[in-house]
């Protein structure tokens, strides 16, 4: 591969000399060039805004194998900001061009594209990544990523964490003028969940005032949305990738609007509302995809002390950044390791939930468990007909409840008195020999 | 196999001083361990051959749901069915058949869906059985303000069932969705008490047809 004369001069001034602001164990090596360009995968979820920004940042940072994925296609209205697209590209899958530009314009990359939705992939498809690099607008798939990243993480035998099951993630986040970046090392670091509340509500209208008194041009296009959809489009599942669901909404609501001598309903706050997103600056995008990408080089190499561990940046006025820690929750119901308890592995699910009662740690939080396993409610104390149906596997060992999996794992436990879900990480004692 | 002498070097070195190490930095140096053995661990996948069935993921919506369920104290006027089985808790049904006001012995069904981002966001209810109400129009929607504007994590499945109880001993007209509905509830009681007798017997109110609930 031909290179260009001092290609990678800056990223050597980082990875071939000490320092004091490394990270520990860090040691100035050519072999950290070549782990980043080798041996590292690293995934970019999303291919819009900050995707296009991350994929770029992160193939000049000089990180070898990226994959990106990403399930919309160019939409004309993409094209200021997104600017690995054309418009000879529009309709196209967004993860197909923007790999195919990234490989056009920066030498000896391999960008691998994947043009579906994160839910098609499975589990060790999101395993073989080394580092996750989150691009995304919606709060629900960081979710979604947050539980496979999370369901990795595997315990010592004494209850430590496993580092090797640690999937790194950087998130970044962008609305407007304001941003995020954020580094998440589950069982670390806050997950997602930890932090749910960073991520204000969506913003709803009440359905009647909607329906009798809409007051401003985004009343009229929720109603349209929400109630003459069903009434007119009887039986249609609304879609609002669909052009033409779209179109409709917005050619009704300004209908509305007139209506009620409302002004102000457009194309875009129509997408706006019914898709719950803000205008999106492309500076901003620019800005949270630098910092990502470097937290993902840090990460990657210890070539400094990586960020601890949300940085938040105002763009309205100057420009502000404001990095705070913060603090897991002990009791996520995603990446809490759970407490932990022994049971024989000939022990029923009767019998597990007679230890827990009498266990001094939950003794004052128990009274009547519920418990599941995975997806699988293994014994529910309500609604009745739930009760009945689960019954049965009070009799039957929880070995084979949870799979069969001798190793154990987490259990959740319902009950009154627990203020959430209570996670306990069950382990099966050998066989008798050892007593 | 890249695993380079500089850092095994640097591992001796950072354990020796490892509580001056944050543990993030840590972590983070663990991860790194971790990719310089990248190699070595793609050659033990390829040989023991990896894939296997999906583990199915659990939403935060669904985990919470489970606990919401699993402590439903229902009323006699209600209850409870999940027509995709006990494992499925996202979408189910509330039957409610009220035992006072106007609509006293019909039998009304509400569809439950919650989203995977439960509680952060509300269920979505719709009602199942068309019915002649101020406060639910008749494609199911309802105007019941704990589902919407005034929605908050600390709320339950519990609370919302509460609600749509509440919703068919006090309609409430002055918030409505059936705007004719509304109306005669405001302007003439009885004759809104008549209108719901004759609706949920099978007949007609305002040129619409009800199915016959008792
Ligand atoms: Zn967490």
């Amino acid at each position: 591969m031909e290179e260009l004369q001092g290609r990678w001069h800056d990223l050597d001034r980082l990875l071939l000399r000490p320092g004091n602001l490394v990270g520990p164990g860090f040691e100035p090596c050519a072999e950290l060039r070549d782990l980043l360009q080798n041996d590292c995968k690293v995934l970019v979820i999303g291919a819009g805004g900050l995707g296009c920004e991350l994929l770029k940042d992160l193939a000049l940072s000089g990180f070898g194998n990226i994959d990106v994925i990403d399930m919309d296609t160019i939409d004309v209205s993409n094209l200021n900001r997104q600017f690995l697209f054309r418009i000879h590209d529009v309709g196209k899958p967004k993860a197909q061009v923007a790999a195919d530009r990234i490989m056009q314009r920066v030498k000896g990359v391999m960008v691998t594209a994947h043009f579906c939705r994160i839910e098609e992939k499975d589990v060790d498809f999101y395993r073989q990544f080394q580092i996750i690099m989150l691009g995304l607008d919606s709060l629900e798939a960081r979710s979604y990523i947050n539980s496979v990243v999370c369901s990795f993480l595997e315990y010592e035998p004494d209850g430590g964490l496993d580092y090797s099951t640690i999937k790194p993630m950087v998130d970044g986040g962008t609305e407007g003028f304001k941003g995020h970046a954020r580094v998440i090392l589950p069982g670390v670091t806050p997950c997602f969940q930890c932090t749910l509340w960073l991520f204000p509500p969506q913003i709803t209208f009440p359905l009647c005032t909607l329906a009798e008194t809409p007051r401003s041009p985004a009343h009229c296009i929720e109603y349209v949305h929400l109630i003459q959809w069903g009434q007119d489009r009887v039986g249609e599942k609304f879609d609002s990738d669909s052009p033409e669901h779209m179109k409709w909404i917005f050619e009704q609501a300004v209908k509305r609007a007139t209506q009620f001598c409302i002004s102000g309903v457009t194309y875009s706050l129509t997408q706006g509302v019914v898709k719950n997103i803000i205008p999106a600056i492309a500076s901003t995008n620019a800005i949270v995809s630098a910092v990502c990408a470097l937290e993902a080089l840090k990460i990657a190499t210890m070539c400094s002390k990586g960020m601890d561990n949300y940085m938040m940046y105002v763009g309205t006025q100057g420009v502000y950044t404001h990095t705070v820690s913060y603090e897991k929750d002990p009791n996520c119901i995603m990446c809490s390791p759970g407490v932990p308890i022994e049971v024989d592995c000939s022990c029923t699910l009767q019998e597990c939930i007679d230890t827990l009662l009498n266990d001094q740690r939950f003794k004052a939080k128990l009274s009547r468990p519920s418990v599941s396993f995975q997806g699988t409610n293994l014994y529910m104390q309500a609604p009745p007909i739930l009760e009945e149906l689960t019954r049965p596997n009070l009799r039957l060992s929880l070995l084979s409840l949870m799979g069969g999996n001798p190793s154990g794992g987490v259990l959740n436990i319902n009950d009154k008195k627990l203020h959430g879900v209570l996670r306990v990480r069950v382990s099966f004692s050998k066989e008798m020999d050892t007593t | 196999m890249v695993l380079v002498s500089p850092l095994l070097l640097a591992c001796i070195r950072a354990f020796l001083d490892w509580t001056q190490v944050d543990l993030i930095q840590r972590t983070t140096f663990f991860i790194m361990i971790k990719l310089f053995s990248v190699k070595q661990k793609q050659k033990e996948a390829a040989e023991s051959g990896s894939g296997g069935p999906p583990i199915k993921k659990q939403s935060p919506g669904e985990l919470r749901v489970q606990k919401d369920i699993s402590e439903l104290n229902l009323a006699k006027t209600t209850s409870i069915a999940f027509p995709h089985g006990k494992d499925n808790l996202l979408s189910f049904e509330i039957t409610i058949q009220p035992d006072e006001g106007y609509y006293q012995g019909g039998t009304f069904v509400f569809s439950f869906q919650i989203p995977n981002l439960y509680p952060h966001e509300a269920p979505k209810v719709k009602c199942r059985t068309k019915v002649y109400h101020p406060n639910i129009d008749l494609d199911g929607n309802v105007c019941l303000n704990i589902l919407r504007e005034d929605w908050k994590p600390v709320l339950s499945i519990n609370s919302i069932i509460y609600g749509l109880q509440y919703l068919f001993l006090d309609p409430n007209p002055d918030d409505p969705l059936n705007h004719e509905a509304a109306q005669v509830l405001r302007d003439h009681p009885w004759q809104f008490e008549a209108n719901v007798r004759k609706s949920i017997s099978g007949g007609y109110v305002g040129g619409h047809h009800f199915p016959r609930l008792i």
